[in-house]
C-alpha cells in the first residue's frame, strides 16, 4: 500500500464463509459477534483491556502459512482476514480449554449462586467436550472467604479470567484484589487486613463469569430460573445509570447494571447495587399515620387523608395559600414531581415548594446555565470540577471522568477545598478554603490551564454545605467570565433532583425550565390560575414556619432533620409549623414529628421517568408491589387534589408523561410512547440548553431527536405499556371533570412540533394550532429559561485566629433512608471524624485520634480528631449527613460560612 | 523491624529514580527488604507499595509470583536441590535424601538454628553438570554425597565451601551503578502518564 492511499473506513472479513463488515481497530472477537457469530470467551469484556488470559476463544485465522489458532480478542480485524470459528482444530482447542478450566473448577454447580445463568456451564454445554479424564483431586482452598463486607469469594471456582482484578485496576482505580502466587496455586486475593472496600465492588460480582464472586445481599437469596425482570434506571444519585432490577416472589433480590453508551456503560456504585435491601425492609410504611397526642398510631387512607384535607383548606381559608409550603421531591418520579407541582400551584394556591434542601443551587442557575452532556464532558478539552468529591457524590460519572482521563488524555482542574477522590487523576487541584472559591478561579494554575483550552465543561455543584451556594455561583460567574463558552453539567447529587427541578418542584419556575413570570400565560392554559408572586425556596420555607408563618408543610420524602445543612432552624421550623404532612416510606427523623404521614412507594414499586443530570429522561419500571397499602406520590396527589375540591385530571402515569411532554417547553417529544421506543433505550435528552452554543432551533438533544421523530410520527398510536398499579378505589373519577388538553390533544400537538421540524417551537405550535382543536387559543410557548449565576460577592469574615473553617461535604454511605436501612450499607457509614491538617493538630496541641470539643455559633459538639493532609491548614473537614450529632448541629445556614474551635477535653 | 530502615528507605529512593515510573522499582525494593529481614513481611509489602505508588495488593501480588521472594524465615544457607529429569536421571533423589539425612531436616524445612533450610527445586537450568544444586542461588554441579558433606561442612564453620564465597541467604550484590539523570519532568505532579493503548471494541 502506498502513502497517498486513502485509508479505509471499514474492512470486510470473512467469518465462517460469511462476509461481514468489520471498523480498523476492532478486535476479531467483537467484529464477529456485531457480524452474528458469537465465539465464547471468558476473560474477555468490551468495556475492560483485552489480555488473551482465557485462551478460549481461540479460532483459526487464515495466515501466510495456512490457517493458525490465534485468540480472537487479542486481535484487530484486518481487511480481507479469512476466519473459521467452527473448523476441527477450533473445536478441538475449545474441547481442551475447557477440560482444562475443569480440572480445578469444582462440579458443584447445583448450590453455586450462578448455576443456571454461568457462562461456563453454558459454555462447556454448548461448546465442551462433554468428558474428563481427569480423576486426580481438585486443588482445594478455604470457601468462601470475604473480600470485603459486600463480596464473597471461592477461590475453588475462580478460573482466573482476570476479570475482577482488570476491573478493580483499570476501570474502579482501586487495585486492591490481585492475583497471589503463581501455577496451580494463583488466587485471587486481597492483601490481609486490607478489604477489598471499593465502592464499585459489586461490579466485579456481575463480571465473575463463575460462581466465584458472589453478592452477599444476593448469597442463596434467589436461583436465575426463579427471577422475573424489568429494566428500569438507578435513582440513588442523579447520574441515572441503567439497570435491570430482578425479582422473587415480588421481593427485589438483585440489581445489575444494564450498558448503556452515553451513561453508565453497564457499571453500578454499590450504593445503587445495594441499596434495594430497604425495600425489603421491616422498617417500610404500610399503613397512613396519625397523630393522636405524642403519638402517631396507623389509620386508614379515609381518616388520614380527610385530616390533611382539612388541614390544608383550613389554612388556606384562614391564612391564605401563602401559608402552605411543600417541601422535597427528589426522591419522586418525574410524574409525582410535575403532578404535586401541578397540586401546589393550582389546588393549593402556593409557589412555596423547593425540592432542594439548602443543599443544592439556585433553581433558575441549575436549569438555565448552558449544558453538557456526560459524554461532551469527557470529550472536552478541559473539564473543570466545580463541585463536591464526585467520588463519593455521583460514582459512577467520577469511573466515566476517571476512564477519560486514562484512556483519552482528559484534562481536569479541580478546585476543591480538600483532596478528593478525583485530586490524583487532576492535571492541577487548586484548593480553595472556604470564601476564596471564585478567586481561585483566578488562580494561576487555574488561569494557566483556562487560557487556550478550546471546550471547557465545567461540573458544577456544592462542595460544602458549610459554605453558602452564594460562592458558588460567584465561581461560576468568574469561570464564565473568563471562558464564555464554557457548558455546565449539574453536579447536583440528589436522585432526581433535576426532573423535579425540571418539574417545577422549585419556587418561581414551572415544569420545562420556563420561570413563573414567562410561563404564566402557558401553563396557565393547562393548569389554570397559577400563584402571583415566586415563593420561597427551602430556607425561607424553614425560616417561615419557625417564625410560625406557615400552617401546612408538606414533606415529600424529605428529612430536613438529616438533610438540611441547619438542623437547629429545621428542629424550630418542624415544631413552628401548623400541621406537617410527610409522605415517605420510612419513619425519618422529621416525619416522627409529623401530624399525619402517608406511605409512598419507592423505585422499583412504581413506574414513571426519571431526569439526570445530563437532562436524559429515562423511564423507571415497576418490578415489585408497594408494600401494604403505600402508592406512587402522583395518586396521592390526584386524591388529594380531588378532595380539596380539584382535579388534576390524571388517570396513568402515561397520562401525566403526556402531559408533561405537552406543557413543558424542554420536554417537548418525550412522551410515554417515544420513551418506550429503541431511542428511549438510552434515555431522551430533554431539549433547551444542550443546543445553546449550536444554530438552529432548541430541540430535543442530537441524534436520538430523529428516531423520536419517526416514532413521534409514524407510530400508529403505540399502545402503552408502563405497569402501573390498578387505581386504588379512592381514585379520582375519571370521567370526572375535563381538563382544557386531554391525552389525545396534547399526543397530537407534540407530534405536530415533531413534524414541524426544523421550524421554530412558536410555529410549530401555530402550525398545530391550524389542524384545529382546542389548542388554537393557547398562547406562544416561551423559551427555556437562560440564565446566568447571579454575583453577590457576599462578603466572608476573615477566619480569626483560633477558629477551623468548616467544610462539610458527602459520603457515598450516610445516614440517609435507603443507606441506613440496608443492613449491608448501614455499617460503611464513615461517621463524623474531625479530619484536620497535621499541622493544625500540632498547633492547637491535639493528637489524632483524640476526641476534642467542636464549638461553633449554633452549639458544641464532642468528635474524635483524624490528621489528614489532604485538609488544607485552617480547614476542619466533617462528613455530612452521618449518624448522629454532626455538622448540622455546628451550620447556621445564613451565615456564609462556618467556623469552628476545637478544644481538647 | 519490618518496614524498610531509615538506610534501606535512601537506598529504596535510590532505586526508584533510575525507572520512569515508580512502580518499576518493585522487584528491586522487594530484594532490598529481603536483605533486611531475610523473607518478605507483609509490613514491607505495605511500605515499598507506599514508596513505588501501588497498594499493598499489587506488591503481594508480584512478591509471591517470584519463587525467590520468601514470605517465611528461612535459613542463612537456602539449599536447593534440583530433582527434575536430567538431575533426577544421574542420582538427584539420592543427593537430596542425603543432604536432608545430613542436616536432619526435610525439604521445604529449617535446621532449627536456623543456618540451613532445604529446598526441592525444578529445572536450574544446569543439566549439563547434573545432577546439581543452589546454596543461595551459587551452583554447585555433579554433586556427591561426598561433595554435599564438605559444603554442609564448611558452611557449618564458616568457610567458603569449595573456594566459593556465599553472602548469607538475601544479601544482595555490593555493586552499585550512579543512578542515571533524572529526566526534567520526572517530579512533575501534573504529569499524566498517558496509559498503555487500548483497543476500542
Amino acid at each position: 500500500m502506498t502513502d497517498t492511499a486513502p485509508a479505509k473506513t471499514t474492512f470486510t472479513i470473512t467469518v465462517d464463509g460469511k462476509e461481514i463488515e468489520a471498523l480498523p481497530g476492532e478486535l476479531l472477537i467483537a467484529a464477529a459477534e456485531r457480524g452474528g457469530t458469537y465465539i465464547p470467551r471468558f476473560c474477555y469484556h468490551p468495556r475492560m483491556r483485552p489480555v488473551g488470559m482465557c485462551r478460549m476463544c481461540l479460532v483459526e485465522v487464515v495466515g501466510p502459512r495456512g490457517p493458525q489458532l490465534q485468540p480472537s480478542c487479542m486481535i484487530p480485524v484486518a481487511d480481507g482476514m479469512v476466519v473459521d470459528t467452527e473448523s476441527p482444530t477450533v473445536k478441538k482447542a475449545q474441547d481442551g480449554m475447557l477440560e482444562l478450566l475443569l480440572v480445578n473448577h469444582p462440579l458443584d454447580c447445583p448450590v453455586c449462586d450462578k448455576g443456571g445463568e454461568c457462562p461456563l456451564q453454558d459454555q462447556t454445554l454448548a461448546f465442551g467436550p462433554g468428558e474428563s479424564r481427569f480423576v486426580e483431586e481438585k486443588r482445594h482452598w478455604e470457601k468462601p472467604i470475604d473480600l470485603s463486607s459486600l463480596v464473597a469469594l471461592d477461590r475453588e471456582r475462580c478460573i482466573q479470567c482476570d476479570r475482577c482484578t482488570r476491573f478493580a485496576d483499570e476501570v474502579a482505580g482501586d487495585p486492591l484484589i490481585e492475583f497471589m502466587g503463581r501455577g496451580a496455586y494463583t488466587e485471587v486475593n486481597t492483601f490481609p487486613d486490607d478489604p477489598f472496600a471499593s465502592y464499585f465492588s459489586g461490579n466485579t460480582v456481575q463480571l465473575c463469569p463463575v460462581g466465584a464472586l458472589t453478592a452477599k445481599p444476593y448469597r442463596f437469596k434467589a436461583r436465575p430460573w426463579d427471577l422475573d425482570q424489568v429494566e428500569s434506571t438507578c435513582t440513588s444519585c442523579s447520574v441515572g445509570c441503567r439497570m435491570a432490577v430482578q425479582s422473587s416472589n415480588d421481593r427485589v433480590v438483585r440489581l445489575l447494571g444494564v450498558d448503556v453508551d452515553p451513561v453508565n456503560h453497564g457499571w453500578l456504585c454499590d450504593k445503587g447495587r445495594f441499596d434495594f435491601e430497604a425495600s425489603n425492609s421491616d422498617d417500610r410504611l404500610t399503613m397512613p399515620l396519625v397523630r393522636t397526642g405524642d403519638t402517631l398510631t396507623e389509620s386508614s387512607w379515609g381518616v388520614a387523608l380527610a385530616k390533611v384535607t382539612e388541614a390544608l383548606s383550613g389554612a388556606k381559608d384562614r391564612h391564605g395559600a401563602g401559608s402552605i409550603a411543600v417541601l422535597g421531591g427528589a426522591r419522586l418520579t418525574n410524574e409525582d414531581a410535575y403532578a404535586w407541582s401541578k397540586l401546589a400551584r393550582t389546588v393549593l394556591g402556593t409557589d412555596h415548594v423547593d425540592a432542594q434542601l439548602g443543599d443544592g443551587l439556585p433553581a433558575e442557575v441549575v436549569l438555565g446555565l448552558p449544558r453538557a452532556t456526560i459524554d461532551e464532558a469527557c470529550s472536552a478539552d478541559l473539564l473543570v470540577l466545580l463541585t463536591g468529591d464526585l467520588k463519593e457524590e455521583l460514582p459512577i460519572l467520577y469511573l466515566r471522568v476517571r476512564g477519560a482521563v486514562q484512556d483519552q488524555g482528559l484534562r481536569v482542574l479541580e478546585i476543591s477545598p480538600v483532596e478528593t477522590g478525583m485530586t490524583r487523576y487532576a492535571a492541577a487541584s487548586v484548593r480553595a478554603v472556604p470564601g476564596e472559591l471564585a478567586s481561585a478561579v483566578g488562580h494561576d494554575t487555574a488561569k494557566a490551564l483556562l487560557q487556550g483550552a478550546g471546550k471547557v465543561v465545567c461540573v458544577l455543584g456544592r462542595q460544602s454545605v458549610a459554605e453558602s451556594a452564594d460562592a458558588v455561583m460567584d465561581a461560576a460567574a468568574a469561570l464564565l467570565e473568563a471562558v464564555p463558552g464554557v457548558t455546565f453539567l449539574s453536579g447536583l447529587r440528589r436522585a432526581n433532583v433535576h426532573g423535579a427541578l425540571d418539574m417545577g418542584l422549585a419556587p418561581g419556575v414551572l415544569p420545562g425550565r420556563i420561570s413563573l413570570a414567562d410561563g404564566r400565560e402557558w401553563v396557565g392554559s393547562t393548569w389554570g390560575e397559577l400563584p402571583a408572586e415566586p415563593g420561597l425556596d427551602a430556607h425561607g420555607i424553614l425560616t417561615a414556619a419557625a417564625e410560625g408563618k406557615l400552617q401546612g408543610l408538606v414533606l415529600l420524602g424529605a428529612d430536613p432533620l438529616a438533610d438540611f445543612p441547619d438542623r437547629d432552624l429545621a428542629r424550630r421550623a418542624l415544631a413552628g409549623a401548623g400541621t406537617v404532612i410527610a409522605i415517605d416510606a420510612f419513619l425519618t427523623a422529621s416525619s416522627r414529628q409529623a401530624d399525619v404521614v402517608l406511605p409512598a412507594a419507592i423505585a422499583g414499586e412504581k413506574a414513571g421517568s426519571t431526569t439526570n443530570l445530563e437532562g436524559r429522561v429515562s423511564r423507571l419500571n415497576q418490578k415489585i408491589t408497594p408494600p401494604g397499602t403505600a402508592r406512587a406520590d402522583w395518586m396521592i396527589a390526584a386524591e388529594l387534589a380531588s378532595r380539596l375540591g380539584g382535579d388534576l385530571g390524571f388517570e396513568s402515569v402515561a397520562h401525566i408523561t403526556d402531559e408533561i411532554a405537552a406543557v413543558a417547553p424542554a420536554y417537548v417529544g418525550i412522551t410515554s410512547a417515544a420513551l418506550l421506543s429503541s431511542a428511549g433505550f438510552d434515555g431522551l435528552l430533554t431539549g433547551g440548553l444542550h443546543d445553546a452554543h449550536h444554530e438552529g432551533p432548541p430541540s430535543m438533544g442530537r441524534g436520538e431527536a430523529v428516531e423520536v421523530d419517526a416514532v413521534a410520527a409514524h407510530g400508529d398510536n403505540p399502545t402503552v405499556e408502563v405497569r402501573d398499579s390498578s387505581p386504588a378505589p379512592d381514585q379520582p373519577d375519571p370521567s370526572a371533570g375535563s381538563e382544557p388538553h386531554g391525552d389525545e390533544s396534547s399526543t397530537a400537538e407534540a407530534e405536530a412540533i415533531l413534524a414541524g421540524g426544523e421550524g421554530d417551537h412558536v410555529e410549530a405550535v401555530q402550525k398545530s394550532a391550524e389542524a384545529g382543536e382546542s389548542v388554537a387559543t393557547r398562547p406562544n410557548r416561551p423559551a427555556v429559561l437562560r440564565s446566568t449565576p447571579t454575583v453577590t460577592r457576599r462578603a466572608v469574615p476573615a477566619v480569626d485566629g483560633y477558629s477551623l473553617r468548616l467544610v462539610a461535604s458527602h459520603k457515598l454511605y450516610d445516614d440517609g433512608t435507603l443507606v441506613q436501612h440496608s443492613p449491608s450499607l448501614a455499617p460503611l457509614a464513615p461517621g463524623s471524624v474531625v479530619r484536620v491538617n497535621p499541622a493544625d493538630l500540632e498547633r492547637l496541641g491535639v493528637t489524632a485520634g483524640d476526641s476534642v470539643r467542636v464549638t461553633s455559633s449554633r452549639t458544641a459538639l464532642t468528635l474524635t480528631t483524624q490528621a489528614d493532609l489532604g485538609v488544607p491548614r485552617g480547614v476542619a473537614h466533617l462528613a455530612f449527613d452521618q449518624p448522629g450529632p454532626g455538622a448540622a448541629d455546628l451550620i447556621d445556614a445564613a451565615a456564609p460560612v462556618t467556623d469552628v474551635r476545637l478544644e481538647t477535653i | 523491624m519490618a518496614r524498610l530502615n531509615a538506610q534501606n528507605v535512601e537506598r529504596a529512593k535510590a532505586v526508584i529514580r533510575r525507572y520512569p515510573r515508580e512502580r518499576s522499582a518493585t522487584i528491586p525494593l522487594l530484594h532490598l527488604a529481603q536483605e533486611q529481614d531475610g523473607y518478605i513481611t507483609p509490613e514491607a509489602m505495605e511500605h515499598i507499595g507506599e514508596l513505588v505508588g501501588a497498594t499493598a495488593a499489587e506488591v503481594q501480588g508480584v512478591a509471591t509470583f517470584y519463587e525467590m521472594f520468601k514470605h517465611e524465615p528461612v535459613g542463612t544457607y537456602l539449599i536447593g536441590v534440583c530433582t527434575n529429569l536430567s538431575c533426577m536421571i544421574l542420582g538427584a533423589e539420592q543427593v537430596l535424601e542425603h543432604t536432608e539425612k545430613v542436616l536432619g531436616i526435610k525439604a521445604g524445612s529449617t535446621t532449627v538454628d536456623g543456618m540451613f533450610t532445604i529446598e526441592e527445586m525444578q529445572c536450574l537450568a544446569a543439566c549439563g553438570g547434573a545432577p546439581c544444586l543452589q546454596v543461595n542461588y551459587r551452583y554447585f554441579e555433579n554433586v556427591t554425597d561426598e561433595r554435599v558433606d564438605g559444603i554442609v561442612d564448611a558452611l557449618r564453620n564458616g568457610r567458603d565451601p569449595e573456594g566459593q564465597s556465599i553472602p548469607p541467604h538475601g544479601t544482595l550484590s555490593n555493586i552499585t551503578l550512579p543512578a542515571p539523570t533524572t529526566p526534567a519532568d520526572r517530579e512533575r505532579p501534573e504529569e499524566i502518564h498517558p496509559a498503555p493503548q487500548g483497543v476500542e471494541s
